[in-house]
């Protein structure tokens, strides 16, 4: 494992990078949000993620978890949408788990703690068509890929991004029942939702800092089994 | 005496559900918290953090909200300040909850739970008939 500095470095690459993509993808994110929703979600991330960057770009000297949280908070404080307690209360209660450095163990209990909080906060299940629908697969598979496939974790992570980007697609035909597009009812039918398409954004970023950090490729495919069929590869 | 705070996505929305609940139960410590960043839609936890700080005297304080986030943002609040205040969210609509909230609150000699209790009883009201 890297020393604690390196890491903090590449967890303020990843606020950077997460930064930049979502202020980007701005208004994708918003049109998806006004076909089912209040049309607040790209600038809420936008805001969101400007001022985790303020709020850590002094922070080169600070432990990870300590980073991790503050972008927390920032969150927190800056979004005024439902992603705000999703996101940030999530971020805040999973940085915890980072608090002997980013392990690969830390790395999955992270995960986990962060999906539990969203949908304990949220009480939405998979197939309710929210974020939950991209974390779900992608932090199962994170965790399956290291501990039971022995992956390294930046080819787990490089699988979880895909998990979520099925994830993300399954969204589409579901009618949504949670979130302000469950008063649409089936009119959110046919449209992709925007937490879990900023969900994807995001796990796009770290994998992207990650593979830098780790001098690693990434090979990246979707539409790739996530559970090998031994019988295939005779 | 057992505080009230008021939480609606619009910031304009929670001062009126506040203002007509004052009139009705004056006495009681009625806070509103609405509104996202510069005043736009939405809620915020810190603002509903703060509310609940001025509205305690002590007593603790129950929480109406409308919904979506504000749900959301009402817990994370209360969580950050569980250690000092006893603060609980009713299940309740805005309005009605918040005028039987302070009308129990503000008669005295009443607990968090039996204000919670008398704001979650707006649950039954019915308009018609």
């Amino acid at each position: 494992m890297v020393d604690e500095h390196e890491q903090t470095a590449a967890v303020l690459d990843a606020v950077d990078a997460i930064a930049d993509r979502i202020d980007a993808e701005t208004d994708h994110l918003t049109d998806l949000d006004s076909a089912v929703g209040d049309a607040d979600h790209g600038a809420n991330m936008s805001r969101g993620f400007a001022a985790a960057r303020d709020q850590t770009e002094d922070m080169a000297d600070a432990s990870p978890a300590d980073v991790v949280k503050t972008v927390g908070t920032a969150l927190i404080s800056e979004v005024g949408g439902a992603s705000g307690p999703l996101y940030g209360g999530s971020i805040m209660k999973a940085s915890a788990a980072l608090a002997e450095g980013l392990t690969e163990e830390a790395t999955i209990e992270f995960a986990e703690t962060y999906l539990e909080t969203v949908q304990d906060r949220g009480d939405a299940r998979p197939g309710d068509k929210t974020m939950v629908d991209a974390l779900v697969p992608a932090v199962h598979t994170y965790r399956k890929s290291i501990e039971e496939d022995d992956l390294p974790p930046l080819t787990a992570l490089s699988k979880a991004v895909d998990a979520a980007e099925r994830g993300v697609n399954y969204t589409v035909p579901l009618r949504a029942r949670k979130g302000r597009a469950s008063y649409l009812g089936w009119r959110s039918v046919g449209h992709q939702d925007p937490g879990a398409t900023s969900t994807l954004f995001i796990l796009e970023e770290l994998l992207d800092v990650a593979a830098e950090h780790l001098d690693g490729e990434v090979d990246r495919d979707a539409t790739s089994p996530t559970i090998p069929d031994e019988d295939l590869e005779e | 005496m057992v505080g009230i705070v008021v939480v609606s996505h619009s910031e304009r929305a929670a001062d009126g559900v506040a203002e007509v609940a004052i009139e009705m139960g004056g006495d009681a410590g009625i806070v509103p918290a609405g509104g996202g960043p510069d005043g736009g839609i939405g809620t915020l936890a810190p603002d509903i953090k703060a509310a609940i700080r001025e509205a305690d005297d002590g007593d603790g304080v129950v929480v109406l909200v409308d919904l979506g986030s504000a749900v959301m943002n009402a817990e994370i609040a209360i969580e950050a300040v569980e250690d000092e205040i006893d603060a609980r969210i009713a299940d309740a609509p805005l309005l009605e909850g918040a005028l039987n909230a302070a009308v129990a609150a503000a008669s005295g000699d009443t607990t968090v739970e039996t204000v919670l209790e008398k704001a979650e009883e707006a649950r039954e009201y019915r308009k018609l008939d």
